[in-house]
């Protein structure tokens, strides 16, 4: 009995904390698609890049853990301001194919880049002593950091939702998501709006991938390795659904750690089956699900 | 309307260019003979970007996971050569339709999809049969890979020989005749359904075509055609690993038909090439930097020069008899 509590529990921060980063990393791209239905397959490299200035600025400078993982949002947040301007304002009136073919090359050259500035190899997260330390927490001895990242992702999430729920800003945003001509034609500047909605996104994906380097490990490919749970998150969320893709992301982070857990062998194919599973279930209407009102 | 017309009655008709190309293919046995293992590949990822074409280009179906069938064409024929079956050319038929009914399998969830879901199911299916191989040790035997496959001679004549003598003539012979077939195919009222379909498949559907079943077949062939080019890559190296399967290859072949012209007869055999060359110079100065080229190139393509390089040259050619018409 005391294994199965302890096993539960594993699953249960284990899953979560993983859950979370990828909420984290996913909530972004799920609003830029809701927004303006541009796929962006160079999503990743914003968590990349994130990640990687935070754990150089420890690494390299010794600059306090909160300090880096700051300025490594900041800045991620402002060059994707640039990267939007520059790329994918042509966007989005082109073909979803063009979107994917340039996004993928723009990942690629990311990828390249990443390579060139820190080297192949994967690149070790160095956590503050305060969160490298274990704690028993409901039989079991866990990390701290593990739960850091849930209460820090519970945070996040009450933050967004008061954000999209309660201030203008996001009933202009939803408003714009829901039906952008009629919004536009009431006097919302949606590609201001959405200029915005983007660096958000990509603020939060450079700090999951900041928090979440010590899950989900540093190394060039990284844009394109969680591409595919990034899509999932996506595809799944429906069309600009964040509080649905919030509820994903955890749901997916928990099967895949139970997977793992209780069939190290294949568990890991779980995933993909319950995306197999979902596919065929909404097959052709992926994507279009009606909007949360 | 002429201009808009002409490229479709046009397509079955041979062009001058189109014999230069393929004795452009027998001059390269002669002039490059210690080269032939990687132009045999070349041939290979020829005829895998053909079948994409015929897919994406002519039926306007986006497949962001075609490695699928070439990977599925590969492993069933090395399985089958393991197995005992050494003939390769009813081998590769064989590995084909395998990739055929796998794509039949597939194709109602894909094909009632379009756009970005169409995207996401097509690489999602790529991701899903690539962790299968790479998890069902017990058929695939994983990360090793399947080795040790011996095939007969072809025609019972012509030894597999260390430099690729027959493996070059066996893909240039397979590559010429499916290249045939894909262009009679589309040059038949079935070809020009699809050509329908994919400009605009509601008016098809009012018209009272079966669009379903069209691109149903569409994909099978193009399935099989990936599948007949995955099961000659493994017949020619005598291997097949997790490789053929993976999302970069799909990524690849999108890249080299893109580079060469979506939707052109000739953009999958002139992009392969060019791609490989490329990537093979790249590769010996760093695989890593060899991404900015690939990013590079599709960022280019996208944003500048739509069509590839059979766009490029056509609009060159347009350009130019355009100007002397109007001379005249």
């Amino acid at each position: 009995m005391a294994e199965f509590t302890s096993g539960l529990t594993f699953i249960g921060i284990y899953g979560l904390s993983y859950g979370t980063i990828l909420f984290l990393i996913s909530v972004g791209l799920v609003l830029t698609m809701g927004l303006v239905r541009v796929v962006n397959m160079a999503h990743g490299v914003f968590a990349a890049v994130g990640g990687y200035a935070a754990v150089e600025l420890v690494n390299m400078s010794g600059v306090p853990f909160a300090l880096a993982v700051t300025i490594a949002v900041i800045a991620v947040a402002a060059a994707s301001l640039v990267v939007e301007r520059i790329f994918f304002r042509k966007l989005y009136g082109a073909s979803e194919l063009e979107q994917a073919l340039l996004t993928i090359g723009l990942a690629f050259i990311g990828i390249a880049a990443l390579n060139l500035t820190f080297g192949p190899d994967v690149v070790g997260a160095m956590l503050p002593n305060a969160l490298a330390r274990n704690v028993q927490f409901v039989g079991r001895s866990v990390q701290v950091y593990r739960l850091f990242v849930i209460v820090l992702g519970l945070v996040i999430m009450l933050l967004l939702w008061y954000v999209f729920d309660r201030t203008s800003f996001g009933a202009r945003l939803r408003a714009s998501v829901d039906n952008r001509g009629m919004a536009e034609a009431v006097g919302i500047n949606v590609t201001h709006l959405f200029s915005l909605a983007f660096a958000i996104g990509s603020g939060l994906a450079a700090l999951g991938g900041a928090i979440g380097a010590a899950i989900l490990p540093l190394e060039p490919m990284y844009p394109m390795k969680y591409l595919i749970l990034i899509l999932m998150v996506v595809v799944m969320s429906g069309r600009g659904n964040m509080k649905l893709s919030a509820g994903v992301s955890i749901f997916l982070g928990l099967i895949d750690t139970a997977g793992r857990y209780f069939y190290p062998e294949i568990g890991s194919f779980l995933i993909f089956v319950v995306l197999l599973l979902y596919l065929i279930v909404r097959g052709n209407q992926l994507l279009y699900a009606p909007v949360a009102k | 309307m002429n201009q808009l017309f002409s490229p479709l009655l046009r397509r079955h008709r041979p062009q001058p260019f189109e014999v230069v190309y393929w004795l452009v293919l027998v001059a390269v046995f002669f002039l490059f003979p210690r080269n032939l293992a990687l132009a045999t590949s070349i041939l290979v990822m020829a005829l895998f970007a053909l079948s994409l074409d015929l897919a994406l280009g002519f039926s306007g179906i986006v497949s962001f996971g075609h490695a699928v069938f070439f990977g599925i064409g590969a492993y069933a024929a090395g399985l089958l050569a393991l197995a005992g079956y050494a003939e390769p050319i009813s081998g590769a038929i064989v590995a084909g339709l395998v990739a055929g009914f796998v794509a039949l399998a597939m194709g109602p969830v894909v094909i009632r999809a379009s756009g970005l879901p169409q995207i996401m199911v097509t690489l999602a299916f790529a991701v899903i049969a690539y962790e299968f191989a790479n998890k069902a040790v017990w058929l695939t035997k994983g990360d090793d890979g399947l080795g040790g496959i011996k095939l007969m001679p072809l025609f019972g004549m012509f030894e597999w020989t260390a430099l690729s003598q027959t493996a070059y003539w066996y893909s240039l012979g397979w590559l010429f005749v499916l290249f045939m077939v894909i262009r009679t195919v589309l040059a038949s009222p079935f070809g020009l359904t699809l050509q329908g379909c994919r400009e605009n498949t509601e008016r098809m559907r009012f018209i009272g075509t079966p669009v379903l079943g069209r691109l149903m077949g569409a994909y099978a062939l193009s399935a099989f055609v990936a599948g007949v080019a995955g099961a000659i890559s493994c017949q020619t190296s005598k291997f097949v690993g997790l490789d053929t399967l993976s999302v970069d290859r799909s990524i690849d072949v999108l890249v080299m038909l893109i580079l060469g012209g979506v939707g052109r007869l000739y953009g999958g055999l002139v992009g392969a090439p060019v791609y490989m060359l490329v990537r093979q110079i790249a590769a010996e100065w760093n695989p890593f930097h060899w991404m900015f080229v690939v990013g590079g190139l599709l960022v280019f393509v996208v944003m500048l020069a739509r069509g590839g390089i059979i766009g490029v040259l056509e609009a060159i050619r347009i350009g130019v008899s355009g100007g002397r018409s109007r001379k005249s």
